[in-house]
């Protein structure tokens, strides 16, 4: 079976790639494109530490197709922040001690982002909702859930 | 595997036909972990997420119409849909993470046939049509017809889902679908009701349709529920005969999920808890 | 080194850790994300079966799969010498280790290795892997505790006769390992007692849940030097591990530590490595595997599940007299639970004049259980805490006074033998109860629990090296892989000795040649124990940069003091900071760079008491946590943030334990809930905010008083949780998990008691 040529955006560059139908968006991420931010911890979509914005809907980067790519706009972990300042969801992250191990990291703070993008004052409820698809096994969360309230507020220009 | 994204429905049912054992890809939130763990093999899959008409939801002069690839997400952004069809669009908003939400489907949902699918048991309620083309044309059944078992569905070969129509909400009408995991999220219902209610000017119920998830091999419709709830004005009573009714219907299995037992005694307080919340939201409404 | 009170500068701040950046931009290389030039890719064949006899593996048409480069199995790995090597908590069995990594004549488990193989691509080496064939002998399995002690129970193995019976059973059996702890007279002191209550206790397997699936990247040269790149919780552990498995020297085989995707202690051994080595070696490529989650679940350590017995007498007014203990862990399918510290340290926050506790370790047919964070503490905590929560009902005493009046103190002597120097226990209980959390009202359905927990901690080996830079900053060199934050504290300490800020220190994790041997990061001892190699480092740095401004002020170096990060002269004005010092040191005596390697003893005990509300619905048996409170002596706070962050994780991971996690098996034996979506984590939505009190007081041993944090907080939330649920039900559970349809039958048949 040929392999199928993939033209996409990654993180606002044009990208052209090869792969095999049953590969993933996450397989072609990290092993075709050495974009290794997102990571893998399940490969189900019950983790959620290969999240990415497609198109502008948060998703896992296992539970969708490479060859699905065409003409769609992704965003992963790399595509977040500036070379000369991180995204504010960043910033909070390490102000408020947010990762231990930080695996889990790049997945939660592309769903964050996704949050704040839509909703730029969430409750924590909303977050944790939100958030219920990333699982970090390290902080119990609460650090997270405050980085979270931290960035939103940063974002609409009131220091917590 | 082949992939292939058909632009039209005829396309698509078109090379369904054509490819033997081609699987249809809408979120694929099931198929790609199925490819994964080698337990589905097909020799191509159709992504049918390129079909406009399978995209959208329209709200028409008869109700709404779901497209079958329309994703969670899009359906609880829908504030039209989300106003008319709240318990349709809980179940919806139920499947999976946010993440998953962004790509699961109301078709995918429902086809794959899990006996735990959470909107199943809400379109049930909510008198859910799904429209079918295949190589002889299109046809329309109720939804609780398109499940036989888990895993296996009604749809012949080549066929595919194309939409839902929901029916034109009446006044004093509402739904509301409520589930059981052990988790807050990211499970499997343990069990699931769905109420759909309309009421009389007074307050007394006119209508009622309950369908009942995870506690069959398929999801159920309550037969008994109309009897048990018209009439009433959805008092202690009334619930406690529905909560048994529920648990009655049900034919629940053992599983790692929960026991035979167990289900049956919680889908009965899940459309006990349900009607009351679709009752609520009937008196509210317009 | 001795603890001594000092204005603190650094320690006890919270500067960004010097590796955040790095990880919430997804720049930190964690072990999958490596590869090198050629690189294949390994997989592994697993059993089926949970027990079964391996009569032949015909691996012919997997080699002859074009594509496919190395093919090995058991037959391939000759089995080392018998010994035992020490990881942190754990000590592994190099004997069993080799037969856990490739099944040879029996397989023990669903998911138990028989064949690995190496291929060009992924997608090869898994069709491949479909083409082995392995024929088993189906033999009868046995998982359940109570079921693997019986004398007609399937015997794992024919070799295994109970270790610590006098005289040695004539008899093979599952018992392992029989362990007692006594003291005084137990029933003396239970005749002696006003109250006596007696309960039992089951639970089942729980994995670590690490995020990051175990991955690696081998390469084995011609010329038999080879290097492994991989995470674990210590590049040393797998370096000896996979040398003694493939009979290298030590300097043949470097290790390269990758960012490590959480631990928990299920990061203290090899399962992929040397089969990767093995595979490079065989094909002359590197080779690079990586598992699934369900390889994770169904082939690496959980923690034991068991069956706890549990008997403790009281007085009137409230002292324990006696306690009597039976605990029988899973080990899983080789010897080693962690039911030693379980018998050990299940009593230890308590001062009880007669004790007997048993442990028998037990094998069946699981994965080989490994360490999970603070092993065996929280089994044995869940059985003994409750008890005292019922004895505290029965004596109308407030659960957290009648840990007081029992709690071992200073001086008192612990049930494992020394006696203990300064404790927290008495400070975490008072500070509960004046907490408002204690005092706040409650509804209906709501409960409140209680129960505290110990954990030893360890100290061990460690070295650190601290090299001054020309421009006054600092390279701290180390060997513990970080997995929550000890790159901050460590250069913290280096910081607050040279009185400079703690971005001025750059510390770095580095590889098996480059600093001496470091025990794993385990046992809470990372900020102690390598903490002390880094303030001893950093005090020979100090001590040569005196020198060398002695040398260049012409005077004798006990004229030179040290502070806020320059040479002071003590009889003058005259100063030189680092920058001026290290500038000149090629013309005072060369480059300066400090060291230490050490092998710390005196690791401070954890102790914590922890606060938690639940409400139960009725009708449906689900569980909610409302409130929760974590009170826990740290001895110092180094990097509150950091502490705060292990207290509110280990309180997660033991709410998990204690509502839905577990090992669910079929009839056959096999793991029915391999992925994270039947083995259920808590995520965000199911937890509150997790407070976290941190008490300090320091330990002796350790110069700015550290005591290990990381493991003492999963221990009480399993006893908290079944206290919360009687408060708010007035029902018992006692086996584990508390999921929704087991508290609901335990609601049903108390309602049917009553009547």
């Amino acid at each position: 079976m040929a392999k199928s040529h993939v033209s996409t955006t990654v993180n606002g560059d044009p990208v052209e790639f090869l792969c095999d139908a049953p590969e993933t968006m996450l397989d072609v991420l990290r092993n075709t494109l050495g974009l290794t931010g997102t990571k893998e911890g399940c490969g189900t979509g019950d983790c959620g530490a290969c999240s990415i914005i497609v198109d502008g809907r948060l998703v896992c980067g296992c539970l969708m197709l490479a060859v699905e790519a065409t003409g769609k706009s992704i965003t992963t972990i790399e595509g977040i922040g500036a070379p000369d300042r991180l995204h504010p969801v960043q910033q909070a992250f390490l102000e408020d001690a947010a990762l231990q191990c930080g695996f889990c990291t790049p997945g939660f703070i592309v769903a964050a982002k996704a949050l704040l993008d839509r909703n730029p004052d969430p409750s924590e409820t909303e977050i944790r909702y939100w958030l219920a698809g990333n699982l970090c096994r390290c902080t119990g969360y609460d650090k997270i859930v405050r980085a979270v309230q931290h960035a939103a507020a940063e974002m609409k220009g009131q220091p917590a | 595997m082949q992939y292939q994204s058909p632009a039209s429905i005829e396309e698509a049912v078109a090379a369904l036909a054509s490819i033997g054992g081609a699987r249809v890809l809408a979120g694929g939130t099931d198929l790609l972990v199925q490819l994964r763990s080698g337990t589905a093999s097909p020799a191509a899959v159709i992504d049918v997420k390129n079909i406009a008409a399978l995209r959208a939801i329209t709200e028409t002069a008869d109700g709404f119409r779901i497209g079958a690839a329309v994703c969670g997400a899009e359906i609880t952004d829908h504030a039209a849909l989300v106003a008319a069809w709240p318990g349709v669009a809980e179940a919806a908003g139920l499947i999976g993470s946010t993440q998953v939400q962004g790509r699961a489907s109301l078709g995918g949902n429902v086809c794959n046939a899990s006996p735990a699918a959470d909107t199943t048991p809400a379109l049930i309620a909510a008198r859910a049509v799904a429209e079918i083309v295949g190589p002889n044309g299109r046809r329309s059944i109720p939804v609780e017809q398109i499940a036989t078992g888990p895993g296996k569905t009604s749809l012949a070969e080549g066929e595919i889902v194309v939409s839902f129509l929901l029916p034109r909400r009446p006044a004093r009408s509402a739904d509301a679908y409520l589930r059981l995991i052990p988790r807050t999220e990211m499970d499997i219902a343990v069990a699931g009701a769905g109420v759909n209610l309309t009421l009389d000017a007074d307050g007394t119920i006119a209508d009622a349709r309950v369908g009942i998830g995870a506690v069959a091999p398929t999801a159920l419709v309550l037969d008994a529920a109309p009897g048990i709830l018209v009439g009433t004005k959805c008092d202690e009573a009334t619930l406690a005969k529905l909560a048994e009714a529920a648990g009655a219907a049900a034919r629940p299995i053992d599983d790692k999920r929960g026991t035979v037992d167990y289900r049956r005694k919680v889908v009965g307080v899940l459309a006990k808890r349900a009607a009351l919340i679709a009752y609520e939201r009937a008196k509210g409404a317009r | 080194m001795t603890y001594e009170p000092k204005n603190l500068r650094v320690v006890g701040t919270r500067p960004i850790r010097h590796d955040g950046a790095d990880k919430v931009t997804g720049r930190a290389n964690y072990a999958s994300d490596f590869t090198l030039p050629g690189m294949l890719w390994g997989r592994v064949l697993r059993s089926p079966h949970a027990h079964a006899k391996v009569i032949s593996i015909n691996t012919d048409k997997a080699i002859a799969l074009p594509g496919v480069k190395a093919v090995i199995t058991g037959a391939d790995l000759v089995l080392p010498d018998a010994g035992i090597t020490q990881a942190g908590e754990s000590a592994i069995n190099t004997q069993h280790l080799a037969k856990n990594l490739l099944a040879r004549d029996k397989v023990f488990y669903d998911g138990h290795p028989v064949a690995a193989v190496a291929a060009i691509s992924d997608a090869i080496a898994q069709q491949a892997l479909g083409l082995i064939e392995v024929e088993y002998e189906v033999l009868p399995h046995v998982i359940d505790v109570d079921d693997a002690v019986k004398d007609d129970a399937p015997l794992l193995h024919d070799d295994i006769f109970t270790e610590g019976v006098e005289p040695r059973p004539e008899k093979p059996s599952n018992i392992a390992k029989r362990i007692v702890v006594a003291k005084g007279d137990v029933a003396k002191g239970f005749a002696e007692a006003d109250f006596v209550i007696e309960r039992t206790y089951t639970s089942k397997p729980v994995h670590q849940g690490y995020i990051e699936p175990q991955g690696v990247v081998a390469n084995y040269a011609e010329d038999g030097q080879a290097m492994v790149w991989c995470s674990s919780q210590g590049q040393f552990l797998i370096r000896d591990l996979c040398a003694n498995m493939l009979g290298l020297e030590t300097s043949s085989l470097k290790v390269i530590p990758a960012e490590i995707g959480g631990g928990f202690g299920g990061k203290t051994t090899v399962y992929l490595e040397p089969l990767a080595l093995m595979l490079s070696k065989a094909s002359g490529r590197p080779v690079k595997m990586a598992m699934t989650r369900g390889e994770v679940l169904r082939a690496t350590g959980p923690t034991s599940g068991g069956s706890y017995t549990t008997k403790i007498g009281a007085m009137k007014d409230g002292t324990i007299v006696a306690a009597e203990v039976v605990l029988k862990f899973q080990a899983g399918a080789f010897p080693g639970s962690p039911v030693g510290a379980a018998v050990m340290f299940c009593s230890a926050p308590y001062d009880i004049p007669n004790l007997s506790i048993t442990g028998y370790d037990v094998v069946v047919n699981l994965p080989k259980i490994h360490a999970y964070r603070a092993p065996g503490a929280p089994n044995g905590a869940f059985a003994f805490e409750t008890v005292l929560d019922e004895l505290a009902r029965e004596l109308k005493m407030d659960p957290i006074d009648f840990r007081a009046k029992n709690s071992a103190v200073e001086g008192s002597k612990s049930p494992y033998g020394p006696t203990h120097g300064p404790l927290g226990g008495i400070e975490c209980l008072s500070s509960a109860k004046n907490h408002p959390h204690y005092k706040a009202n409650l509804g209906p359905n709501q409960g409140r629990g209680v129960a505290s927990g110990f954990w030893i901690n360890i100290g061990g080996q460690s070295a650190a090296t601290v090299v001054v830079n020309r421009d006054g900053t600092i390279a701290l060199v180390e060997g513990c892989p970080d997995i929550g934050g000890t790159r901050a504290s460590l250069a913290m300490m280096c910081a607050e000795v040279l009185g400079i800020a703690a971005e001025k220190v750059r510390p770095s994790i580095v590889d098996t040649t480059a600093i001496a041997f470091n025990d794993v990061t385990g046992g809470s001892r990372v900020t102690f124990a390598t903490g002390i190699a880094v303030v001893q480092a950093t005090e020979d740095a100090v001590r040569q940069m005196r020198e060398r401004a002695a040398k260049m002020w012409d005077i004798d170096v006990e004229q030179v003091g040290w502070r806020d990060g320059a040479a002071q002269e003590l009889n003058g004005n005259r100063s030189l900071t680092i920058a001026q010092i290290a500038q000149k040191a090629a013309k005072t005596g060369g480059q300066i760079m400090g060291h230490a390697s050490i092998n710390a003893s005196g690791a401070g005990p954890s102790l914590t008491t922890h606060l938690c509300d639940v409400e139960v619905d009725r009708e449906t048996g689900k569980v909610t946590i409302l409130r929760y409170t974590t009170f826990q002596d740290a001895g110092k706070a180094v990097h509150p943030s950091y502490v705060e962050g292990q207290m509110q994780g280990g309180a997660a991971q033991g709410i998990g334990w204690a509502l839905n996690e577990e090992y669910i098996h079929d009839a056959q034996g096999r793991l029915e809930n391999p992925g994270f979506l039947d083995y259920r984590m808590p995520v965000a939505s199911d937890l509150p905010m997790i407070d976290a009190v941190i008490i300090e007081v320091p330990n002796p041993n350790h110069p700015f008083g550290v005591r290990g944090v990381g493991e003492a907080p999963i221990v009480p939330p399993l006893a908290a949780i079944a206290n919360a649920i009687y408060d708010a039900t007035g029902v018992r559970m006692r086996d584990l998990p508390f999921s929704p349809p087991k508290v609901l039958a335990a609601l049903e048949a108390a309602e049917k008691a009553k009547g």
